[in-house]
């Protein structure tokens, strides 16, 4: 029993425990890393270090990138998630379960797989170095569908619908005022989960944009490749890089991890 | 509903666009994740088999036709096959102990629990920060001369450890990188399953006097198998595309060698690495090869993933 308190609590402080270090690291004067034993407790210089970074980076124009590009994401990922997964629920169509079977199975495509065609793709439609070649390709997702559409068909009651039909309502009225407002549990979670992988997201925008036009992880990549020694300077940039979003799962991670346990079980 | 007579004429007209409205929405509906799949999915993969048989790269306006030269070439190309070996080191390193733990760490949260959502949120921490930060943090850590790592190990008598620079220290290094963003996340998965478990298997297995172990490996684990199983795949195929933590590593450890190489030596190259030094930071920007060496990494992708499809389906309670 005491044990299991305290294997947990182990685990808990190895995960947190990087992050705090780099804070650590990120806070303090770069010839404070020559030091044995390593410094364990923040420093003052931590917005120092920080000023810097927005001098070496285009990082402000970085955070405004993944800004525009995760939001976009996740309010179109939202819409459209519910929208096919009230179909997929609740709505008789001729193919719905060949087409659900479907949409599951793309997720185990690997994307990596095409990424060389996609990319000629951009440089065809004339998106490299835009946000266009990141937000297009991701404006709806299968695990967005699927999670919707378990959601769905769990929460939202048949009858409502029916008596919407008796009402007059159209589907696209249906969808509007009744299921819209009763999807928005799960889509808010939708919404930070697909926020989170876009925010994060790495490798597509570093093949598909330039240095000028970063988002924020590009911006960080620049940092930590270009400046080998000033481990400071690459620890600062992933601080504010990081930290926001931390913060936020730390708010709502109750609700964020009820959604991840909820969407992969049946996958 | 009653109604007036003179509202039927209205009410029919209303019924043809309703039943059109009943046919063709839910067809509207899935449609944007079919055409954007479709177009941003499906295309490139097919397109990138078209690409594989040719010469065909950013820089030169004619593609030539030419088989399966580049394939044959791809095999007999060293690079590709220590690309591949790292590939297989480095994803058994980091998923085998990875599922291990992470079954182990739901079996711990499956009980009754005090801080039980500060137990999980914190697991979760790791998973919310991004690759680029995991490796930037953990290149700190694992730094030669004042590394906390090797600090660390220093009070053991070892140290000083050049984690870049050796082919198995370098896939340990990056092993632990992914265990630390995906240990938790595997674990919750496991946990949402067990919680389906019955509870009264294990009050009959607690009266006959069984412990917490063996009632993992007698209930929950052959309870869980389908979950298991899909996450082992799925874990596989994560393993097999690594790109992102041994490009970092790259730049961030100072290998050199240039950033796509995966070290100086190509110690720490993978698959998909190789694929984008290929496509990408190679100045040919030969996308002929690329294409193919995709292709094989897709198939060694299917290979790996069936093996484990085939093991883990038959892995019964008290066989592990």
């Amino acid at each position: 029993m005491r044990l299991r308190y305290l294997t947990l609590t182990a685990v808990a402080f190895f995960s947190a425990f990087p992050l705090y270090y780099s804070v650590v690291v990120a806070s303090r004067h770069n010839s404070a890393l020559a030091q044995v034993p390593p410094p364990l407790i923040p420093g003052g210089n931590f917005f120092a270090n920080v000023s810097r970074v927005f001098d070496t980076v285009p990082f402000g124009l970085a955070l405004v990138n993944s800004v525009i590009v995760a939001g976009s994401i996740s309010i179109a990922v939202m819409f459209f998630s519910t929208l096919a997964g009230f179909a997929f629920a609740k709505l008789k169509f001729r193919g719905r379960n060949v087409m659900l079977v479907i949409t599951v199975a793309t997720m185990m495509v690997p994307a990596q797989l095409g990424i060389i065609p996609l990319y000629m793709l951009m440089v065809k439609l004339e998106w490299t170095g835009t946000n266009y070649a990141l937000i297009v390709p991701a404006l709806v997702n299968a695990f967005g569908v699927f999670f919707m559409t378990q959601y769905l068909s769990r929460a939202l009651p048949t009858e409502l619908l029916e008596a919407g039909r008796v009402d007059g309502c159209s589907t696209w009225g249906l969808f509007w005022h009744v299921v819209l407002p009763a999807a928005r549990p799960a889509a808010a979670v939708l919404g930070m989960l697909t926020f989170m992988s876009a925010w994060n997201d790495y490798f597509w925008p570093l093949v598909v944009l330039n240095p000028d036009n970063p988002t924020v992880q590009v911006a960080l990549s620049t940092l930590a490749s270009g400046y080998v020694n000033d481990y400071v300077l690459g620890l600062a940039g992933t601080a504010i890089g990081t930290l926001p979003l931390v913060a936020v799962f730390a708010l709502f991670g109750r609700q964020i991890i009820g959604g991840i346990m909820q969407g992969a079980v049946k996958g | 509903m009653s109604s007036l007579p003179l509202a039927v004429p209205r009410r029919r007209r209303r019924s043809v666009r309703h039943t059109l409205d009943l046919r063709v929405s839910p067809y509207a509906y899935v449609a944007p994740f079919f055409l954007l799949f479709c177009a941003f999915g499906l295309f490139p993969l097919v397109y990138t088999a078209w690409v594989s048989l040719h010469e065909w790269s950013l820089l030169s306006e004619t593609q030539t036709f030419i088989g399966l030269d580049n394939y044959s070439t791809l095999l007999s190309d060293g690079y590709f096959w220590n690309a591949t070996f790292n590939t297989l080191s480095i994803g058994v390193l980091s998923t085998v102990p990875q599922l291990l733990l992470a079954i182990w760490l739901a079996h711990l949260l499956n009980r009754r629990l005090r801080f039980q959502t500060l137990f999980r949120v914190a697991l979760l921490l790791p998973n919310v920060t991004s690759v680029v930060a995991v490796v930037v943090i953990f290149s700190q850590l694992f730094g030669r001369d004042f590394g906390l790592i090797n600090w660390v190990l220093s009070w053991f008598g070892a140290g000083n450890i050049d984690w870049a620079a050796g082919t198995a220290t370098s896939h340990l290094a990056l092993s632990v990188m992914i265990m630390w963003r995906w240990t938790g996340y595997n674990a919750l998965i496991f946990l949402a399953a067990m919680q389906a478990v019955p509870r009264e298997l294990y009050e009959a297995a607690t009266l006959d006097g069984a412990s917490g172990f063996t009632q993992l490996r007698r209930i929950t684990i052959p309870m869980i198998r389908p979950t298991i199983v899909f996450v082992v795949i799925v874990s596989t195929i994560g393993a097999m595309q690594i790109i992102a933590e041994p490009l970092l590593f790259g730049q961030s450890s100072g290998g050199g060698g240039g950033i796509a190489t995966g070290g100086p030596d190509r110690q720490f190259q993978t698959l998909a690495l190789f694929v984008y030094e290929q496509g990408f930071a190679n100045s040919t920007f030969d996308f002929g090869y690329a294409s193919a060496a995709s292709w094989l990494m897709f198939l060694a992708v299917v290979i790996v993933a069936l093996v484990n499809f085939l093991i883990t389906h038959r892995v019964k309670g008290g066989v592990i």
